[in-house]
């Protein structure tokens, strides 16, 4: 059973590095990197070895009511395998990117502590120890948020932590609720006693959840905190953030939640659908008119998750396909984007995108691969955005919503438009910069080429003999609500 | 008498005093925390409020002459891997993690629960040291950052 190494290793390593490492010698880069080596490999391993089955480990030997437990099937290990790519590459980035701060290795301590809730929260089958996994992974995100120790990062890291206090009180007011109807915290034991219930405790508690969660993403109404947090954090951080913390404890949850616990009832499919069409277009305009690369990022960031919400609240097959694609794929492209701000924050001092100019020469490998995530993003054939996307508005032309399609193809172009701008001026502008003096180490190339690489091999993916190995188990689980019950409890 | 740093004399004798009854409070609760209400984390919180205690009364200087708390922190880092640790022996003897696999003893003993009262101890070495260091840091930061001078 592999899945209690997944939260055990980076646990062992950040308590580990607190414990040997020093502000002088490099323990905490050698553990954090075995480690996110280790957690990438395990969880390659297991989401292979899974298919379409899925194992429980029962936690001290206790069976399921009284135990927590951890539930491994395709949907969790998928996860996992994102959450560690994007880990190994951040940490990658991180080495030469982060040297200039102080106490660096409190750094790969807290993102250690990181992953460990990230990997928590998607593993375990427990509603309460989620709770507690979501809050280890988010104390870690404020304080590497306010890292750099500047006013802002302060005030963003601050902001944040309101902001996601009040949605950690939201979600456990509901958990608090699902515990008095069900007295059980084990999710598939509340899936399975929740329908004998009254049915509007049911709505309540999604009500809760969906706001909780909502804050969490980052959806359209919820949104506030995560332009200043994702632009103020160091970048592999925010590459973190933006790339798969939003997913892990928000997107994931949700589906684990909505379709695995309450079995997708209508009304928040469509709710679903409205939030995620609404976070496409506003947050679309709102990156437009960004001059500051990492906020427009940011802002991305909502709009992509506008697309895997309006995917999941189709809710057809073809539809649970496109959103699940578009979380890997968005974590990759947007991991790399946000390593492309960092490289060029680092060679020229600089966000604003105003002051920017032609990179091409100077930092060949960041404006390349810049170009190779601009176009992903922006959804041009034939990078690996363009295939979710599609999927996606086929399956609301063919699920019949077509004004939603509509939305999703302005949306898209809309992405095309601002990346369009991010080239125009922060990588093929007019001034020629100069090679500059800071050099981009290559630890920090390899990170962005690798991800650049999987930009376009991901795009196979959508390949069917590939696709049966690798997507569609996860959306079989999705598509399964709550015959989870069943695979859990094995009754 | 001059006075230095800290509170008044009164306040320090008595803290001179109560400090080590409010530790041994402490030791009581995580040590019966398997067959009493309280545990580690109520009994580290106790003893943490010990440590404070002392901070209060005879202030920040004194207190780092007192301990090094850098040991502190070492200590409080090697509870969470030791924590971690019993709960991998678990893995490997008990067959999961965090597996009971001491004998159980009688209901009711002090020496009784397995690996219960371990980790209650590990706990309280983990919560109390790390409450008392962030504190400590949250002082620190005051003086250099916003304090009077």
């Amino acid at each position: 059973m592999i899945l209690p190494f997944l939260i055990i290793i980076p646990l062992l390593a950040a308590f580990l590095i607190t414990l040997i490492s020093g502000e002088k010698d490099n323990w905490a880069i050698v553990l954090s990197i075995l480690a996110a080596i280790s957690l990438l490999t395990l969880s390659i391993f297991s989401f292979f070895t899974t298919g379409n089955e899925t194992f429980i480990y029962e936690m001290s030997g206790w069976k399921i009511p009284l135990t927590i437990c951890l539930v491994q099937d395709a949907f969790s290990t998928f996860m996992l395998v994102i959450v560690n790519l994007i880990a190994l590459t951040s940490l990658m980035f991180s080495v030469s990117y982060i040297k200039h701060y102080s106490g660096t290795w409190k750094y790969y301590a807290l993102f250690m502590l990181m992953i460990t809730g990230m990997n928590g929260v998607i593993a375990t089958g427990d509603i309460f120890n989620l709770f507690v996994f979501m809050e280890i992974a988010l104390f870690a995100a404020y304080a590497l948020v306010a890292f750099g120790g500047k006013a802002e990062e302060y005030e963003a890291a601050f902001k944040y932590a309101i902001m996601g206090s009040i949605s950690s009180t939201l979600i456990l007011m509901g958990i608090g609720i699902l515990y008095a109807t069900t007295s059980t915290l084990t999710m598939a034991n509340i899936a399975a006693i929740l329908p004998t219930k009254d049915p509007r405790i049911m709505y309540w508690v999604g009500a809760i959840f969906l706001a909780g969660f909502g804050l969490k993403s980052a959806v359209m109404p919820f949104h506030a905190w995560l332009p200043d947090a994702h632009s103020s954090a160091p970048a592999p951080i925010s590459a973190m953030l933006s790339g798969v913390l939003i997913k892990a404890l928000g997107i994931y949850v949700i589906i684990r939640f909505f379709f695995n616990v309450l079995g997708a009832p209508q009304i928040f499919l469509t709710l679903f659908m409205i939030l995620g069409s609404i976070s496409i277009i506003i947050a679309s305009y709102l990156a437009l008119g960004q001059w500051d690369l990492k906020r427009l990022l940011a802002y991305s960031s909502i709009s992509q998750i506008g697309f895997i919400l309006l995917g999941l609240g189709i809710g057809t097959k073809l539809a649970i396909l496109g959103a699940v694609f578009h979380i890997f794929n968005h974590a990759i492209f947007k991991s790399l984007l946000f390593y492309n701000s960092g490289a060029v924050e680092m060679a020229l001092g600089t966000r604003d995108l105003r002051k920017m100019g032609n990179l091409k020469d100077a930092m060949p490998v960041t404006s390349t691969t810049s170009m190779i995530a601009s176009l992903s993003v922006a959804g041009l054939p034939p990078f690996n955005g363009f295939f979710s996307k599609l999927i996606i508005i086929i399956a609301a032309v063919q699920a019949s919503h077509v004004g939603y399609a509509i939305i999703a193809v302005i949306g898209s172009l809309l992405t095309l438009a601002y990346f369009m701008k991010v080239q125009r001026y922060g990588f093929r502008g007019n001034d020629k910069i100069e090679k500059p003096e800071v050099k981009i180490s290559n630890g920090m190339k390899s990170a962005m080429i690798i991800l650049a690489v999987l930009c376009i091999v991901s795009s196979a993916l959508i390949i069917p003999g590939i696709r049966e190995v690798t997507l569609d188990p996860v959306v079989s689980v999705i598509m399964n609500k709550t015959g989870y019950i069943y695979e859990v409890l094995g009754r | 008498m001059k006075q230095t740093e800290g509170m008044t004399l009164i306040v320090k004798t008595v803290t001179r005093i109560s400090v080590w009854m409010i530790l041994l409070y402490g030791l009581y609760i995580i040590l019966h925390g398997h067959i009493s209400p309280g545990g580690g984390f109520a009994g580290g919180v106790i003893i943490a409020l010990a440590f404070l205690n002392v901070m209060l009364a005879y202030g920040r200087d004194f207190i780092k002459r007192w301990v090094n708390i850098g040991f502190l922190h070492d200590i409080e880092s090697s509870s969470a891997a030791l924590f971690l640790a019993i709960g991998i022996l678990g893995m490997a003897v008990g067959g999961g993690f965090l597996a009971n696999f001491i004998s159980h003893g009688k209901l009711f003993h002090l020496l009784s629960a397995g690996t219960i009262p371990i980790l209650n101890i590990v706990i309280a070495a983990k919560v109390s040291m790390g409450l008392f260091v962030v504190v400590w840091t949250l002082s620190i930061f005051h003086l250099d950052k916003g304090g009077k001078k």
